[in-house]
């Protein structure tokens, strides 16, 4: 009984000492992320997450003097894991909707770009509307507002959902799928790529900010005001400074902040 | 003449009292708690339009399961019975290629052979157009179904080899010694005898099956599994993923149960 | 063909590293869940026998339960389930526990593993004879040492092929694993798969790789066997 009993106080002891801490010190950031999104993230070939808001991510990082350290995670499944506290921010191009807004919190937008959809050169689909296709398959990645948009807008297609939008593209390019809808900057760097080469973008899809959001954000849990505070002070700072455009400069021809 | 003691198998003989123990409570309590928690969970989860909402896409995705399964194990049966003759042929050629056959199905993972057949297949899916099969191989529930029959025909083929194999020699040179044609022995004789012995195997085999057909979510097929990540990445709400235990788990009960009764009535006349 | 066996080198140029990597991984997760499975499958196999009909019933619950849902499933529940029941509980405390893809592969199959092999070891039990009980009882021993020194070497000569088949299926059961992002062989296949656009190649290798797993571990068990089956006169 006795040694029981020191059991239960030497486990409580430790319980209590591997810490209580009310105000987080956000020195470490642990940041989740779905590699699988070029150029936005992806992983290269010695499994470094590298990409656009890796880069941005490490220029606010340095901004806001935190370390910061990269984790792979399926999009969908990364809110959870957010809410679930295995990192800390989300950091995957995810946009800011009012749906996502009952869960988690965001930071400013740090970049806004269109839908868009891709389909095979020489495909019958002339454009991005409900009719022109209806009765095609159309791939899009779970989780997304694409496949939010997918689903309530070509109720005349079959909507295939897939875990990463690597398998999609596959798909596109073998003829399992006719069509795949989402972001024109990651559909537009795929089929100029030799892998996307049997691709082109069809057109772009007005935003419709219900469902694809005012743009991409950083998404942290509702609780942590101080860190979304700092990132945010991180955001503007970069974009005052000049860092945003030097990335930005590295990826793009274009601008991606939108208005 | 001295008495053999023969030794009687199995446990000492315990008076099966009904006497309970402090621990018996507590295990069947927390059995309780957690039934509780389950029915809680899953009565929670089907709130306002959850049920009209995914309902239907969740009984489609049983629906799957269940075509999923049956033809698997059906074109897996057709296709263990020439392998199982491989398996019992004096050969040499014809017996190892049933056995590297049945020895790579059996020895690598289910999941490994799904992905070797939808990822390779739409590699090639040039060539596969070129000789008109890109048809077949471009639906993911087909690739599922050609994968599951081949995995199931391997087990199939031990299951049905072993059996026969277990046969009494006597029994066929007592049919030989009737004058009885090769095929009459082997139809009439033969099968009758080893299918009865296999049928707590192949029930088994239909039931792991069932269980192994969830690895169809991972390549896009919208089977019970499937549509539950589906649901989930709508609602994330895990209390989905405790329905589809719940229809699995009385799925494989109801099957296990049938197989069971079923050989009792068909081995009534042996010796228990 | 040579390009092809060109991805396969060490080094940052092929992939070669990186499926030893998981290959390791998945050896590793494989001698992990052993213990987790054969020591809590002994125990519910004793509570299947117990006195108490109570224990009995549990015990069985547990074998239904786990012998009846699909291992894909078992892990996404323990994975992201008992993982919002572990935050729940050390957020009382306020620190932070992960489960780890690894901890929660072997821990559900573990479970799996342990379910069967309780069976297994009921069935052992079952074909000791009653002799061998009343022998070391008559010898004084009582019940934990005859449990020990006597029945427990005859429980595994038993009870091992079966044991062995049950493992040999785990190891393959790893596989399931690499969905929740652990990156075993299969993990590591898929990611090669995903840069190289190489699927036939890579998941064929990972095939042989796996079977080559499976004849190394059906020898390991063959020499357990014969260890185990020494001094036994061969009837």
């Amino acid at each position: 009984m006795r040694f029981a009993s020191s059991v239960l106080v030497a486990g409580a002891a430790l319980l209590a000492a591997t810490g209580f801490a009310s105000a987080k010190d956000w020195s470490t950031i642990r940041i989740g992320s779905d590699a699988t999104y070029p150029p936005f993230e992806s992983q290269d070939s010695s499994g470094n997450i590298v990409g656009f808001d890796i880069d941005i991510m490490n220029a606010i990082c340095a901004d806001i003097k935190a370390k910061c350290t990269y984790v792979n995670q399926d999009f969908d499944g990364i809110i959870p894991a957010l809410l679930a506290n295995k990192f800390d921010v989300i950091d995957s191009s995810i946009s800011i909707t009012p749906e996502r807004e009952k869960t988690i919190d965001f930071t400013n937008k740090y970049y806004n770009t269109p839908a868009a959809i891709a389909a095979a050169k020489d495909s019958d689909i002339k454009g991005v509307t409900k009719d022109d296709l209806a009765g095609k398959t159309i791939g899009v990645q779970s989780s997304t507002t694409h496949a939010t948009y997918a689903e309530k807008t070509f109720t005349d297609s079959t909507i295939k959902e897939y875990p990463n939008l690597d398998d999609a593209k596959l798909d596109l390019a073998n003829g399992r799928l006719d069509a795949i809808n989402d972001d024109v900057v990651v559909l537009s760097e795929w089929v100029d790529s030799s892998d996307g080469s049997c691709c082109t973008i069809v057109g772009t899809i007005k935003p419709v900010p219900e469902i694809h959001g005012i743009g991409a954000g950083f998404g942290v849990r509702k609780e942590d005001t101080d860190l979304k505070e700092l990132l945010n002070k991180g955001i503007a700072d970069i974009r005052a400074n000049g860092t945003y455009k030097q990335i930005q400069d590295k990826y793009f021809k274009f601008d991606v902040y939108g208005d | 003449m001295t008495a053999v003691a023969v030794d009687r198998p199995g446990r000492p003989h315990v008076a099966h009292t009904r006497r309970v123990s402090t621990l018996g409570i507590i295990l069947i309590g927390l059995w309780i708690v957690l039934a509780l928690l389950l029915v809680w969970a899953l009565a929670h989860s089907i709130t306002g339009d959850r049920l009209a909402t995914f309902g239907g896409r969740f009984f489609s995705g049983f629906r799957t399961t269940i075509e999923l399964v049956v033809l698997s194990v059906l074109i897996g049966a057709v296709i263990s019975v020439p392998v199982a003759a491989g398996r019992l042929s004096r050969n040499r050629i014809i017996g190892t290629l049933a056995y590297c056959y049945s020895y790579f199905f059996r020895g690598s993972p289910l999941i490994a052979q799904l992905f070797l057949i939808y990822y390779g297949a739409g590699e090639f899916a040039g060539p596969l157009k070129s000789i008109g099969l890109w048809w077949f191989f471009r639906d993911a529930f087909n690739c599922a179904v050609l994968s599951f029959a081949l995995n199931t025909a391997a087990y199939q083929s031990e299951i049905l080899s072993g059996s026969i194999r277990n046969i009494p020699h006597g029994q066929r040179e007592a049919a030989t010694a009737l004058g009885l044609h090769r095929w009459v022995i082997i139809w009439k004789i033969v099968l009758p005898q080893a299918l009865v012995v296999a049928l707590r195997p192949y029930g088994n085999e239909v039931v792991l099956m069932i269980k192994a057909s969830a690895v169809a979510a991972i390549v896009t097929v919208l089977d019970l599994m499937g549509q539950t990540r589906f649901i989930f990445s709508k609602t994330y709400d895990l209390s989905f993923y405790l329905w589809a235990a719940l229809f699995y788990f009385v799925l494989v009960e109801l099957l296990g149960r049938a197989i069971n009764a079923i050989e009792r009535r068909i081995t009534r006349h042996h010796i228990r | 063909m040579g390009e092809l066996l060109g991805l396969l080198q060490f080094g940052s140029k092929g992939w070669g590293d990186e499926l030893l990597a998981g290959t390791l991984v998945t050896i590793a997760l494989s001698l992990a869940t052993v213990p987790v499975g054969l020591v809590v499958g002994f125990v519910v196999a004793l509570g299947k026998q117990s006195r108490d009909p109570l224990v009995r019933v549990a015990a069985q619950i547990y074998t239904t339960i786990f012998r009846g849902l699909p291992e894909l499933l078992t892990l996404f529940l323990v994975y992201y389930g008992a993982q919002l029941g572990v935050t729940a509980l050390f957020s009382l405390v306020g620190s932070n526990f992960q489960i780890s893809p690894f901890l929660a592969g072997m821990v559900a199959l573990g479970l799996v593993l342990s379910a069967y092999a309780s069976e297994v070891f009921l069935s052992a039990f079952r074909a000791i004879p009653i002799g061998q009980y009343e022998a070391a009882a008559a010898l004084g021993l009582h019940r934990v040492r005859t449990l020990r020194l006597v029945i427990f070497p005859q429980l595994i000569r038993l009870a091992l092929p079966a044991l062995s088949n049950l493992w040999l299926n785990v190891m393959k059961d790893t596989a399931l694993v690499s969905v929740i992002t652990l990156n075993d062989l299969l993990r590591q296949t898929s990611i090669a798969v995903g840069t190289t656009k190489e699927p036939f190649f890579f998941y064929t290798v990972a095939l042989l790789i796996y079977l080559v797993l499976s004849v190394l571990a059906s020898i390991g068990i063959w020499r357990i066997d014969v260890w185990a089956s020494r001094g036994m006169v061969r009837r």
